[in-house]
C-alpha cells in the first residue's frame, strides 16, 4: 500500500500544479474579454468619470500581473478575495451555491449510478434481445438530446400536463429534506437521463468483452447460471473501465449542469459562474473555475485508485 | 359637473370600495351628486370589483437578476433590483397608475418661480424598517451618494445640475444651477431610493434597510428574496402579507411557473407566446404601452449621415408596421422619429405619422446625390429580443428605396462600451424615462455624453433649456411639440417603435384599472398595488 500512498501524493502534487496553470489561464482569459468590471456593472449607464472612479476603488488601474500575483498570494493562504461586484467574500458568494450543486449532483448520482450499472448488467445478460435494443435506444436518445430539451420535455409532461412535480426548483431555507427532494426531482431526473447511457453502455460493453474469455467459458461449462457468471465472474474484472466512466460522469454532474440550472431556476454554482463572467467578476470566476478543476482532478484520482483497488495485479505489482 | 361634485363622487366611490356604504346608499348619494343611474351602476360595479382584500403571499417571478447584484442604489441595473427597490425602499415621488406624478416619501413639493430651487416635505409618518423615522438627513445622504467626485453611481449624470441639497428637519431643499421644472419627476428614477444615513453623511445600503411597504427577511442575490409587510408604511396599499421575489431569467421557466401556479405573477411574458397564454382562462396577460424604445442613431457628423436628406431617406425606408407585427407580435406603439412616447407627459398628438415611403426616400437620395447608398448597421442579439432580425428586416425594406444596409452582428459582450456611441449607425435599446426632458437631455442635447446621434441643432437646444425651466404646462407642451418636429425632421435617429411591457399574473390576482407604464409589473410596484381576489 506504500506505493498507493506515494501515487496519491504524486498525483495531488501534479493536481496543484494543474490548478496553478488553470488559474493563470482563467486570469488572462478574463483579461482578454472586452470591458472590465466597472464597465459591466455600470452597463449602459457608464460615463468616463464613474468608470474611472470605480476602477480606482477596485484597484483595477494597476497592471494585470500585479493583481494576479496579489490574488495568488491570498489564494495560497486560503483567502480567495472579495467579489469585485458585490464586495462580499468570494466564499460567501459561492459557498451555498456550491453546496446546492453538490446536493443536486449527489441526488442524481444516487439514482443514476446504481440504475445505470444494474441496467448495464441486465442488458449484458439479455444482450441482443428486444429489451437490450429498447434500453439502448432509449438511453442513447436521452444522451443525444440537449439537456435543456430533456428538461423542457419533463416539465411539459410531469409538471404541466400532469402536475406531479414543481416546474421550478427554487429553494427556500425552511424546506424539509423531503420537500427539497420533491422540489429538485425534475432537475435530478434530467441529469439522470443525461448520464445514464454512458455508464450503462460501458458496463454492458466491458462485461460482454469479458464473456469471450476462457475462464467465463469454464464457468459456463461447470453449470453456473448466466446471471451468476456475470455478477460473480465477469463484473469483478470489468470494474476498472466502469469506475472510470462513473468518475467522469460524476464530474460532469458537478461542472456541466448550468443549462439544467437555468431551465429549472436552480441556484447552483454554474449560474453563479455565468453571472460572474458576464460581470467580469474575476475573483468569483477564478474560485468557481478552480472548484471545477479541483473536482475533475480529485475524481480522476479517485477513479485511478478505484481501478487499482479492484485489480489485484495492480494492487500487488511485481 | 362642478369640482365639488367630482370630489363628492370620488369620496362616495371610495366608500364603496372600502365597503363603508351599501349599494342602495351608494345609488342615492350618487344621484344626489348628479350622476345618472347608469353611471352610478357602472361606477359601483367597477369599484366593487376593484375592492382589494388583504392577505396572502405574493410570489412574483422577475425576469432579470444576477448573482452580482447588490443593494447599492448607485449600481442598480437588473429588473430584480429595481423592482425590489420599489418594494422595500421608498422614493420621494412616484408615478401613479394613470401616469400622473404622486407622493411617495414626500407629501408635497414646490418650486420657486424659476424652478431652480425645490423643497420637498417628507411624510412625518414614514419610518425605516429598523423603526427609525425617515428625516431630511437620510434624503440628503441618499442623494449625495450619487454626487461628488468619488461617486460610482450610474445616476451621477442625472444630478449634474444640482448644486446643493440641504435638510431642515423634514424639509429638503434642492438648489439647482438652472431651472428644472421636471425635478419632482426625476425623483422617481430607480437609483434615487432613500436609504438610512450614517453619522458621517454616507448611507447604509448594505443592510438592505428601507422605508418601503415590505421589509426583507431573507434574500440571495440573483436567486430570491422573502419580504414581510412593514406595518409602519406611510403609503396606501400593500395588501399582501408576504412577498416572495423569485428570479426567473429563463423565458420558458417563467411561463411554466405562471401556468403551473408556482408563481402568482411574472414581470415579462415572451411576446412570441403571448397569444397562446392569453387563451388560458387562469392567466391574465397585460400589454401596456411604455416609453421604452428602440433607437437607430446615425452620427450626424459622419458621412453619409451628415446630409439631412440621407437621414430622412433612411427614416422613410423602414416599414414600422411590419416590424411591430413581425418582431414584436403587435406589442408596440409606432415611433415617429422623436423620442417622446404617448406614455409620457406633454406628448404632442397632432404630429403627422411618418410612414414607409420608398419612393420619397429614393427622391431624397437623388437630391442628396447619394443614389445606391450603402451603409452598415451595427447590432447584437443582446440589445433586445429580435434585434438582429429587425435589422435584417429593415435592410429588406430599405432595398426598395435603393439603399443597401449591411447588417453587422457585433459581439454581445461590451456592446455598450465598444459599439454604442462609436459606430456611426447602430441599434440601441432605451428604458422608459419619466419625462421628455429627461430623455432629450440625456441623449439629444448637443453636449450630452450620450448624444448618440451627435446631433447639433441650435434651436432644439435653446428650447430644451427653456422648456426645462418653464412651469406653465401649456407653454411647455408647445415647446415639446416644436422639439419633436425638429427631432423628427432634422434629427439623426430612426425610432421604429416604443415597445409595450407584456407581463402576466394568475387569474386570482386583482389589479387597479390603470397600470403604470414606467416599468413592467405596474411600474415595478405590483407588490404594493395588487391583491388577491380569492
Amino acid at each position: 500500500m506504500g506505493d498507493l500512498a506515494q501515487l496519491v501524493l504524486k498525483r495531488l502534487g501534479y493536481g496543484l500544479l494543474t490548478l496553478l496553470v488553470v488559474s493563470i489561464l482563467i486570469f488572462f482569459a478574463v483579461e482578454l474579454l472586452p470591458g472590465d468590471v466597472a464597465e459591466a456593472v455600470l452597463g449602459q449607464g457608464a460615463t468616463p468619470e464613474t468608470v474611472a472612479a470605480m476602477r480606482e476603488q477596485l484597484g483595477l488601474d494597476r497592471p494585470a500581473i500585479i493583481r494576479y500575483v496579489e490574488w495568488l498570494g491570498g489564494a495560497v493562504t486560503g483567502d480567495f478575495g472579495i467579489s469585485a461586484v458585490s464586495g462580499d467574500p468570494v466564499m460567501q458568494v459561492i459557498g451555498t451555491r456550491f453546496v446546492n450543486t453538490l446536493f443536486l449532483a449527489a441526488y442524481a448520482a444516487v439514482i443514476a449510478v446504481p440504475f445505470a450499472i444494474v441496467l448495464g448488467i441486465i442488458v449484458a445478460l439479455l444482450r441482443n434481445s428486444v429489451f437490450d435494443r429498447v434500453a439502448n435506444v432509449a438511453t442513447l436518445t436521452s444522451i443525444s438530446s440537449p439537456e435543456f430539451f430533456l428538461g423542457y420535455i419533463l416539465i411539459l409532461f410531469l409538471a404541466v400536463k400532469v402536475p406531479l412535480f414543481p416546474a421550478i426548483a427554487s429553494l427556500s431555507g425552511d424546506m424539509s429534506f423531503f420537500q427539497l427532494l420533491e422540489r429538485t426531482f425534475l432537475p435530478a431526473l434530467t441529469l439522470v437521463l443525461v448520464v445514464t447511457a454512458h455508464m450503462m453502455r460501458m458496463t454492458r460493453a466491458s462485461i460482454i468483452n469479458l464473456l469471450a474469455s476462457p475462464y467465463i467459458e469454464m464457468a459456463r461449462l461447470k453449470g453456473v447460471p448466466p446471471w451468476k457468471v456475470i455478477v460473480r465472474h465477469a463484473l469483478p474484472n470489468a470494474w476498472a473501465p466502469i469506475i472510470n466512466v462513473v468518475a467522469l460522469n460524476l464530474a460532469y454532474l458537478i461542472t456541466g449542469v448550468v443549462l439544467v440550472e437555468v431551465v429549472f431556476v436552480y441556484p447552483g454554482i454554474g449560474q453563479a459562474l455565468v453571472d460572474a463572467v458576464s460581470k467580469r467578476d474575476f475573483p468569483v470566476v477564478q474560485a468557481a473555475s478552480l472548484i471545477f478543476a479541483g473536482t475533475f482532478i480529485l475524481l480522476n484520482l479517485a477513479a485511478d485508485i478505484g481501478a487499482i483497488l479492484t485489480n489485484p495485479r495492480l494492487r500487488h505489482p511485481k | 359637473m362642478t369640482k365639488r361634485d367630482e370630489d363628492l363622487i370620488r369620496r362616495i366611490a371610495q366608500g364603496a370600495r372600502t365597503g363603508q356604504i351599501s349599494r342602495r346608499d351608494f345609488m342615492n348619494y350618487s344621484a344626489a351628486a348628479g350622476l345618472t343611474v347608469a353611471g352610478a351602476t357602472s361606477l359601483w360595479t367597477k369599484q366593487a370589483k376593484a375592492a382589494p382584500s388583504a392577505g396572502g403571499t405574493f410570489r412574483w417571478g422577475i425576469h432579470d437578476g444576477n448573482t452580482g447584484d447588490t443593494h447599492d442604489p448607485g449600481t442598480y441595473v437588473t429588473r430584480t433590483m429595481i423592482f425590489l427597490a420599489h418594494t422595500h425602499r421608498s422614493y420621494l415621488t412616484m408615478i401613479n397608475g394613470d401616469g400622473s406624478l404622486g407622493p411617495d416619501l414626500a407629501d408635497s413639493w414646490e418650486a420657486n418661480e424659476t424652478a431652480s430651487e425645490w423643497t420637498f416635505e417628507i411624510n412625518a409618518n414614514a419610518s425605516f424598517h429598523s423603526g427609525r423615522p425617515v428625516t431630511g438627513n437620510d434624503v440628503v445622504a441618499s442623494f449625495n451618494h450619487h454626487r461628488g467626485d468619488d461617486s460610482t453611481s450610474a445616476a451621477k449624470a442625472l444630478l449634474s445640475d444640482v448644486v446643493d441639497i440641504t435638510a431642515d428637519g423634514n424639509t429638503v431643499t434642492f438648489t439647482l444651477s438652472g431651472g428644472n421644472a421636471d425635478l419632482p419627476w426625476l425623483m422617481t428614477d430607480y437609483h434615487f431610493a432613500i436609504c438610512p444615513a450614517n453619522d458621517d453623511g454616507t448611507i447604509d445600503w448594505r443592510s438592505g434597510d428601507g422605508s418601503g411597504p415590505y421589509q426583507i427577511d431573507t434574500g440571495e442575490f440573483g436567486v430570491q428574496f422573502s419580504l414581510t409587510r412593514h406595518d409602519g408604511w406611510h403609503g396606501e396599499g400593500a395588501w399582501f402579507d408576504n412577498v416572495d421575489i423569485i428570479v426567473l431569467n429563463d423565458p420558458n421557466a417563467r411561463q411554466t411557473a405562471l401556468v403551473t401556479g408556482d408563481v402568482d405573477a411574472v414581470s415579462q411574458v415572451d411576446v412570441k407566446t403571448m397569444a397562446l397564454l392569453e387563451r388560458d382562462p387562469n392567466i391574465q396577460v397585460f400589454n401596456v404601452p411604455s416609453a421604452g424604445a428602440i433607437t437607430l442613431p446615425m452620427h450626424c457628423d459622419t458621412a453619409p449621415f451628415d446630409n439631412v436628406d440621407v437621414r430622412n431617406a433612411l427614416k422613410l425606408s423602414i416599414n414600422r408596421d411590419e416590424i411591430i407585427e413581425k418582431i414584436l407580435y403587435g406589442a408596440g406603439t409606432k415611433g415617429n422619429d422623436f423620442h417622446h412616447s404617448p406614455a409620457q407627459p406633454y406628448w404632442p398628438d397632432d404630429i403627422p405619422q411618418r410612414d414607409y415611403d420608398p419612393d420619397q426616400a429614393r427622391s431624397l437620395l437623388k437630391k442628396a446625390g447619394a443614389e445606391g447608398l450603402t451603409v452598415s448597421l451595427s447590432t447584437a442579439d443582446s440589445v433586445s429580443a429580435g434585434a438582429v432580425d429587425m435589422a435584417v428586416l429593415y435592410a429588406e425594406h430599405a432595398k426598395e428605396a435603393g439603399i443597401n444596409i449591411e447588417v453587422v452582428r457585433e459581439p454581445n459582450d461590451g456592446y455598450y462600451s465598444d459599439v454604442w456611441l462609436k459606430k456611426p449607425f447602430s441599434l440601441v435599446s432605451w428604458g422608459a424615462r419619466p419625462t421628455p426632458d429627461v430623455m432629450y437631455t440625456l441623449a439629444y442635447k448637443s453636449d450630452a455624453a450620450w448624444n448618440e446621434s451627435r446631433w447639433q441643432n441650435e434651436r432644439f437646444n435653446e428650447i430644451l433649456l427653456q422648456a426645462k425651466a418653464e412651469l406653465d404646462d401649456s407653454l411647455r407642451a408647445e415647446m415639446y411639440r416644436e422639439m419633436a418636429m425638429l427631432a423628427r425632421d432634422d434629427g439623426g435617429t430612426v425610432i421604429p417603435f416604443f415597445n409595450n411591457f407584456v407581463y402576466g399574473a394568475r387569474g386570482n390576482v386583482g389589479t387597479p384599472d390603470a397600470l403604470a407604464s414606467s416599468w413592467e409589473s405596474d411600474g415595478g410596484r405590483a407588490a404594493s398595488r395588487w391583491w388577491f381576489t380569492e
